[in-house]
């Protein structure tokens, strides 16, 4: 995740002062980790430096004074360019669930109900997102990012019910492999 | 999880045979009133038998099938016919509405085989299908609905009766995800408005979070599958 794309994207829109920024980011983005203050604040003195963003005056609105940042060309450029890319598909598997079954199996112990007990905790989180997600007052970037969440869990879900089906034979050929 | 009190229909130890082929082989469910719960597992797993089972469709080999203090495995057929027209509802994973009937009359048929005269019962049909937003399809034949459309009036045909349960195998199957979300929605609000309980037997988990819990069922049994319950 880019978090300087993301910032150059919702300056696309005008200038905006770092407070405003966070909060959009946490309006569009609702299932992201939430964005710290100060994570703004660093990001856009870089995007600056790097002459992607530039300060274009204060707004004090009655309250404190607050920098606002406004988009330069090049910075309308890089984030057009970057939200064009393809995004490489996955070239490393680095799941931690894959992992816990493959040392499971390697330290004899019970991926079967490892993954019982995870199906669980996904189908737990799975009813919390779809409760959300056919709320009719839901806005549309908490329905978009909810089934984005859901998706990713059950694709996690059909690895598990596949890996439960194939555990004989994953077991004798991991046991292979340790004894070799 | 939803903590509900006795059970409204309750399968033990169901064993079934197909030929000679094991489709039960010790399956256990429970659905309290108001409840929503996914059967879920493989195919071949034996999920549609248990559907049948406890829709009094199929009679189990061994094991009960209660339902309200009556044992559905053991009721004559006539008794059985009523509950699956006046307590039971069910929908497939393909409509199977009445070709020659338009979408209003589906709906409206198994409230006169209940008794209700004509007039009222299309007056109902049409609540009904208006709660699963299917107003402007009244006039429809079956053959010209899309998928997501007649099962929408499946599932109001279903629900018309006011039934206690409604049993309904792979409702989303043959739809492509979002006519399948729009489907369980309806179905999922329509039953909680209702305090109707639903078995939905699924093999797709995004289907099944749209239930309280899921009952795993693997080669027939559902034990050793219990998690978190």
């Amino acid at each position: 995740m880019s978090t300087r794309h993301i910032l150059l994207g919702l300056l696309a829109g005008g200038p905006s002062h770092g407070y405003d920024l966070k909060r959009r980011h946490d309006d569009h983005f609702p299932q992201a980790r939430p964005l710290a203050y100060g994570q703004v604040y660093t990001t856009l003195q870089r995007l600056v430096r790097d002459g992607l963003a530039e300060v274009a005056g204060t707004d004090a609105d009655g309250g404190p004074e607050r920098t606002l940042y406004r988009l330069t060309e090049a910075g309308s450029r890089a984030v057009t360019d970057w939200s064009g890319q393809v995004t490489p598909p996955a070239p490393f598997v680095t799941n931690e669930i894959f992992a816990k079954v493959v040392v499971a199996i390697l330290t004899g112990g019970d991926p079967a109900a490892h993954l019982l007990a995870q199906r669980a905790a996904h189908l737990a989180r799975m009813r919390e997102l779809t409760a959300l997600k056919t709320d009719p007052d839901a806005p549309t970037a908490a329905v978009l990012a909810a089934d984005y969440a859901v998706h990713h869990l059950d694709a996690d879900l059909r690895w598990m019910t596949t890996t439960q089906a194939r555990l004989t034979t994953l077991t004798a050929q991991t046991a292979e492999v340790h004894r070799a | 999880m939803t903590n509900h009190p006795a059970p409204l229909l309750a399968a033990r130890d169901l064993v079934k045979t197909h030929g000679r082929t094991p489709a039960l082989r010790g399956a256990h469910l429970e659905l309290a009133a108001g409840e929503i719960v996914a059967v879920t597992g493989p195919s071949g797993s034996g999920k549609s038998t248990l559907l049948h089972c406890l829709a009094g469709i199929v009679r189990p080999d061994e094991g009960s099938v209660t339902y309200g203090g009556e044992r559905v495995d053991r009721l004559p057929e006539r008794r059985l016919s009523e509950l699956r027209r006046t307590e039971f509802g069910v929908v497939f994973q393909f409509g199977q509405l009445i070709p020659e009937l338009t979408a209003l009359d589906n709906v409206a048929l198994p409230l006169m085989l209940a008794g209700t005269a004509r007039g009222a019962a299309q007056e109902s049909a049409a609540e009904w299908l208006a709660r699963f937003g299917a107003s402007e399809q009244g006039r429809l034949r079956p053959g010209e609905l899309s998928g997501g459309q007649a099962q929408r009036v499946a599932l109001a045909r279903a629900l018309a009766t006011g039934p206690r349960v409604v049993f309904a195998d792979e409702p989303t199957g043959a739809l492509d995800s979002l006519a399948g979300e729009q489907v369980m929605a309806a179905l999922v609000r329509a039953a909680r408005t209702s305090g109707t309980s639903v078995l939905v037997v699924t093999h797709d988990a995004q289907v099944a979070a749209y239930a309280d819990r899921e009952v795993r069922l693997r080669d027939g049994a559902t034990a050793g599958l219990e998690v978190g319950a």
